[in-house]
């Protein structure tokens, strides 16, 4: 089948600063094909789209569409070839309805008739099969419906070439495929699709041809019928490599957190968690499940501490039977309250109250550990602030999605963030940077975290190693609850590995880890059982072992609740 | 609609990318480069301005030479330097814990004019009434906790509902002037709102008037780069400016962390202002801080809300004020120059401030020059 | 005519200081610059106007014409300070609120210097009944709304029906809420930048030029004239960032600010020296109860622009 040359990259070379992000790539794209560009995160595929639309300006090289050398220097040069990006995270105003953002910047002749706009935006909406509603708020609108709009904003201004990056990350499997229709669509239409991802089985379900990128340079073009997985793999990685993810069984699984009832409204009094119930177990990976936006954020950040809950509890289970009490984190007077509640036995059965004792005697008593717990300990986190649960003595990690933003500051170094979590401890006014330090250095050399020293502000490090810094830091604090918000969004193969693997290594040491995922393929491998959320409520709880991909899609979809049902009553 | 084009026309003829990271020499270098070339602008201003140069312009060497004249031309004017110049910087350091945290104090100017006022009321009202040592504790006492009440009211609404503090300060400033402008109807009972000086409460002086004020900002500086370095409050206050969510997320109570560090901000806005009211002025008009607390801002910024670099930038700023002054005096221009000049130097380092983060480009065969 | 629309049409008059004020700063906010430099700027409108006034005052020229010159000069004057703020921050990246107040010194600083060499006489005397179209001569309040007043009603109307009904105003509010998007859309983000920034910084220098040849119609009107720029400022958030809402929010200003000199002449109400002072806070304390309250009732759509401040780099990364 003869197919045209719709444009073509020449030694394309982009450098940021001292790094090379793409390094003299040449590409081909013909009319009427989808082609992938396939790469581990932070390989440049992106950076190289970004040169067809016109955001960077490539250092070295020429573009060429129909055979003729152009120069893209903006974004509305890229319009003008015919060229649209639909970016991965999507680039409209959140105040405007679809139709004011989709013709956003044209200069259309006329006047500006919006009612005009709604009509065409309808019509190119049923003409590849999207639903949309061109009046709707950005800000109203679920993932998917945006992505619609970011599609339809390019099929707008008639766009020959369409470059999608990372289409798929944030849709279920039943989107997936829809959108899947949709490009194929396209394709019988003419156009040529990119598509950027780093997903090998949506490679060989949609693409034609792929383009594979590593490390910034081009290293091969194949047609996709040619190629398997295991290949393609090793052209990505650079090396063979065992994609299996590693799941230990669970040891001794005992229930360690118990979320009873939450419910969550958001500063503009929307319900954004529903009843929310479940228990994690110490000893076993919890994955979370779910669209972007359905409540993962507000529920880790509500066991955190971070909201103001509307009802529910969230009860922590401390393991302590028959285990000492010590002064390091309860006060004298907590052990005197709990003497009086019968807490505490000798070893001998005979409970130990304190009555008649001074203090001194007390904590002569308990310093010699003979003080003993007689039942597990269960502290309730409701209403208490992150200080509060620290002080409590709950060890709670999180690592939150917005590492730079939230769980770093990116403008000091790993030792001030390192800091973050311990810099109260001492009485005196002042900071102790010493323990910090050694600690930082620990984990730049446990972790291998690349970086030119402790003194190097965490924001110039790369996506890997400050995900590195963060999840180092929450493990260093000996966590009985480690939760971690997409703690492999970004990284690359080897540092998604590495986050695994301290995932399961605190399995194994007895940790209650619950670990928010996109990528339903990873929490199928990884987890043990999977919690789906939709709208705030839990679908369901699945065992990860014996559930399917289109299984938990249509939990992440459908209306009503099974499990979450029962909590209701 | 695809057209083919010209190569040569439509390739950016510069083309911008972020540095990662300059020496500290030459990025020094490049801001001296900055406020020389702001002052030479600053000569051609005063060609277009000013009638004695147009008449006779090989006087320009003279008008440069005047701006170091007007500062240290005699040693009256070298202390007045000094003095100025630590109470334009202790201003400023008032203003630091607040901008490191990222609130944007603009109302240093009414913080030190109320405590000018804390300080003259209690002097105007007890001033030989009690011992003068007690009178001057009294009277730092009282502006001390007036500042720290003006800076107080926005950082609370800004911890409960995230009001805007950069107007509401500024507004807080025009509130303060008429309180005063109100005590002074009070107090002057012929109605000229002209106090006068009073009698009492007076700081004392070792050796020279102005040396208390020099010595306290001194001590002042230091102690506030130990502050924001060394303790656990400046690292709060750090945090809090880096990223609201990570004070959060770490249990910062941020909007105990926002009214404890403008309590201490307005307090030392208020020291200045008894710097002001016992050390220098002993009266008070609505003009007493006469913009010192706009100029402190500025002066806080272009040293990076670094206390030591504000010894620096507060010199340069009172340097050209003296100098341009001096100025207007000698080719006898309107008093209000020294803005001009202070402006268009500022311009000429705030720009500066782009080529240190980024470098450019020219269009050209690989070939990369940056501009210095 | 009443003691009571006198002081309406008065606070009415004064009130279109602040409509141009706020106004001009709307159109810079809304392509995403917190323009501090409002105060200076007016400043130099009004001295930009007089100056042009002070050349063409004494000459021949049909009154219309000086009219329309008079507020060339003072728009273009007020212009290229925006050119300044512009470049500095649009281009340059700098600071926003540093470059705004430094703006402030630099303008304010130089109207001082500059009006000293102006002659009142030529600019002001004989000019200011021209601007008093179509009312001039009549002896009541009405003397007091001119071409102006007229003009800047007409701006925030029109300003609100280009931001809110055209492509223009579609792109300029995309340019503020989210540069990034905007770019990528193919508007080019700089030129809205410059253009919003300095055609506010034009009207809003009309605010200052107004001021003075109209509204105060004295010599000394600007050395008070700093202030009403920060107010115009604080007017914004009043205004929710609508131009034609600040035709009301400036009168309700004008009405605080005309309060202390009329208050005296209602018949039945006694007001002493001290009191003064206090009702001339009136405007301020207002303003922060204002700031207090929209703050409080806080709605997505009564926001600044969200990426207002930030300076926008397209290869950030």
């Amino acid at each position: 089948m003869e197919k045209k040359l719709a444009l073509q990259m020449r030694g394309i070379t982009k450098r940021f600063g001292s790094v090379v992000a793409n390094n003299h790539v040449d590409l081909d794209v013909y009319q009427g094909e989808i082609l992938a560009i396939l790469g581990e995160n932070g390989c440049g595929k992106t950076t190289l789209m970004n040169m067809l639309a016109g955001i960077y300006f490539p250092d070295e090289g020429e573009i060429l569409i129909n055979g003729k050398e152009v120069v893209i220097s903006s974004p509305k040069d890229a319009f003008d070839y015919r060229i649209g990006m639909i970016h991965q995270h999507f680039k409209l105003v959140d105040l405007f309805t679809a139709a004011q953002n989709i013709i956003l910047g044209m200069e259309e002749q006329g006047r500006y008739n919006l009612k005009e706009v709604n009509t065409r935006v309808s019509g190119i909406a049923a003409k590849y099969g999207f639903h949309l509603d061109p009046q709707k708020k950005v800000y109203e609108m679920s993932v998917s419906e945006k992505q619609t709009v970011e599609i339809i904003k390019v099929l707008y201004r008639g766009a020959d070439t369409l470059i999608l990056d990372e289409p798929t990350a944030v849709l279920t499997p039943q989107e997936i495929d829809r959108l899947f229709a949709v490009l194929k669509k396209m394709k019988e239409d003419g156009k040529s699709v990119i598509i950027i991802t780093h997903k090998l089985n949506e490679v060989l379900e949609v693409s034609d041809r792929v383009a594979i990128l590593r490390r910034g340079e081009h290293i091969a073009t194949v047609n996709t019928c040619e190629t398997n997985e295991a290949q393609l793999t090793e052209m990505m990685v650079g090396k063979k490599v065992e994609l299996t993810i590693r799941r230990p069984d669970p040891v001794d699984p005992t229930p360690r957190l118990f979320v009873r009832n939450l419910n969550l409204y958001d500063e503009e009094h929307v319900q954004v968690l529903k009843n929310i119930s479940f228990t994690a177990n110490g000893g076993e990976i919890l994955g979370i499940a779910g669209i972007a936006g359905s409540g993962q954020r507000e529920l880790l950040e509500s066991i955190s501490g971070l909201q103001q809950l509307e009802s529910g509890e969230i009860i922590f289970k401390n393991p302590k039977k028959d285990r000492p009490v010590t002064f390091f984190h309860k006060s004298m007077k907590k052990v005197q309250e709990l003497g009086k509640e019968h807490a505490f036995h000798d070893g001998n059965g005979r409970e130990i109250s304190f009555e008649g004792m001074r203090r001194s005697e007390i904590r002569k008593l308990v310093e010699s550990g003979k003080v003993l717990f007689r039942e597990d300990e269960t502290i309730n986190l409701r209403d208490r602030t992150p200080l509060e649960i620290r002080q409590l003595g709950v060890h709670l990690s999180f690592v939150p999605e917005d590492r730079l933003g939230m769980g770093l500051v990116g403008s000091m170094d790993l030792t001030d963030n390192m800091m973050l979590r311990s810099y109260r401890k001492g009485t005196a006014g002042f900071l102790d940077r010493g323990k910090p330090k050694a600690l930082a250095e620990q984990i730049i050399e446990e972790l291998q975290i690349v970086t030119p020293g402790v003194s190097t502000p965490v924001r110039t490090l790369s996506g890997g190693n400050v995900q590195k810094v963060l999840v180092g830091r929450e493990i260093a604090y000996a966590p009985k609850v480690l939760m971690a918000a997409y703690p492999v969004r970004g990284l690359d193969i080897n540092s998604s590995y590495t986050i695994y693997d301290l995932l399961n290594q605190q399995k194994e040491s007895g940790v209650a880890v619950i670990f928010v995922g996109e990528d339903l393929d990873v929490l199928l491998a990884l987890c043990d059982r999977i919690l789906v959320l939709n709208g705030g409520a839990v679908t369901g709880i699945v065992d990860a072992r014996t559930a399917t991909k289109e299984e938990i899609g249509l939990l992440m979809t459908r209306t009503e609740s099974r499990e979450g049902g029962e909590a209701r009553e | 609609m695809s057209k083919e084009r010209n190569r040569e026309v439509r390739e950016p003829l510069i083309h911008l990318t972020r540095r990662s990271s300059m020496k500290p020499l030459q990025a020094w270098g490049i801001r001296i480069l900055a406020v020389l070339l702001g002052l030479l602008i600053c000569g051609i201003a005063a060609f277009l301005l000013v009638d004695k140069l147009q008449k006779n312009p090989e006087r320009i060497g003279e008008f440069y030479y005047t701006f170091i004249r007007g500062s240290f031309g005699t040693p009256r004017k070298a202390w007045k330097f000094f003095k100025d110049l630590a109470i334009l910087l202790s201003i400023a350091l008032a203003l630091t814990p607040a901008f490191r945290m990222r609130f944007w104090n603009t109302g240093a100017e009414g913080q030190t004019l109320m405590g000018v006022l804390g300080a003259i009321s209690v002097a105007f009202y007890w001033g030989g009434k009690i011992p003068e040592w007690l009178l001057l504790v009294l009277m730092f006492a009282s502006s001390l906790l007036c500042g720290a009440v003006w800076g107080v009211i926005p950082a609370l609404f800004k911890a409960k509902w995230n009001t805007n503090e950069t107007l509401f300060t500024l507004m807080m400033n025009y509130v303060a002037s008429y309180i005063v402008a109100y005590f002074l109807v009070i107090w002057v009972p012929s109605g000229s709102s002209n106090l006068g000086k009073l009698k009492y409460g007076k700081l004392p002086s070792f050796g020279h008037d102005y040396l208390v004020i020099i010595l306290v900002t001194l001590l002042l500086t230091a102690a506030l780069h130990i502050y924001l370095n060394y303790s656990k409050h400046g690292y709060e206050i750090n945090v809090v400016g880096e990223s609201v969510r990570t004070a959060r997320y770490v249990g910062i109570g941020v909007g105990k962390v926002i009214v404890r560090t403008m309590i201490l901000s307005g307090a030392l806005c208020g020291l200045a202002g008894y710097m002001i009211a016992a050390g220098l002025d002993q009266t008070i008009t609505t003009e007493s801080v006469g913009g010192q607390g706009f100029t402190a801002i500025m002066v806080c910024w272009l040293a990076k809300f670094n206390p030591i670099g504000m010894i620096l930038t507060s010199g340069l700023v009172t340097l050209l004020d003296h100098g341009a002054a001096q100025i207007s005096q000698d080719f006898s221009v309107a008093a209000d120059f020294p803005d001009v000049v202070v402006g268009i130097i500022l311009f000429f380092i705030i720009g500066s401030e782009f080529f240190i983060n980024y470098q450019l480009h020219f269009r050209g065969h690989g070939k990369e020059e940056s501009v210095k | 005519m009443n003691i009571w629309l006198d002081f309406f049409i008065d606070s009415l008059a004064f009130g279109a200081t602040f409509i141009y004020g706020s106004t001009g700063e709307i159109l810079t906010e809304k392509a995403g610059h917190l323009n501090l430099g409002i105060p200076g700027i007016m400043c130099m409108g009004g001295a930009g106007g007089c100056l042009m006034l002070n050349l063409i005052g004494n000459s021949s020229l049909p009154g219309f014409l000086i009219v329309i010159l008079g507020i060339l000069g003072s728009f273009c004057a007020a212009m290229l300070m925006g050119l300044i703020y512009s470049f500095l921050t649009v281009t340059l990246r700098a600071n926003q609120n540093v470059t705004g107040l430094a703006l402030t010194t630099f303008g304010a600083g130089l109207m001082k210097v500059l009006m000293k060499q102006a002659d009142p006489v030529v600019y002001l005397v004989g000019p200011k009944q021209l601007f008093r179209f179509p009312f001039a001569g009549r002896t009541d309040s009405l003397q007091r709304l001119g071409v102006l007043f007229f003009l800047a009603v007409a701006i925030a109307i029109l300003a609100s029906w280009v931001l809110f009904r055209t492509r223009v105003g579609l792109n300029l509010r995309a340019v503020g809420e989210s540069p990034a998007t905007a770019d990528a859309a193919g508007i080019n983000v700089t030129r809205y930048k410059y253009l919003a920034t300095m055609v506010g910084s034009g009207i809003a220098g009309l605010g200052g030029f107004f001021y003075i040849i109209d509204y105060m119609a004295s010599q000394e009107a600007y050395l008070s004239l700093e202030a009403f720029g920060w107010l115009s400022i604080a007017l914004v958030i009043f205004a929710l960032w609508r131009p034609h809402l600040t035709i009301l929010g400036s009168t309700v200003f004008g009405l605080l600010f005309s309060c202390s000199s009329y208050i005296s002449n209602i018949p039945g109400v006694m007001v002493t020296m001290a009191a003064k002072p206090i009702l001339k806070m009136l405007p301020y304390a207002v303003t922060i109860l204002v700031l207090i309250v929209t703050s409080v009732r806080n709605k997505r759509e009564n926001q600044p622009p969200a990426s207002l401040g930030l300076s926008y780099f397209r290869e950030e990364r």
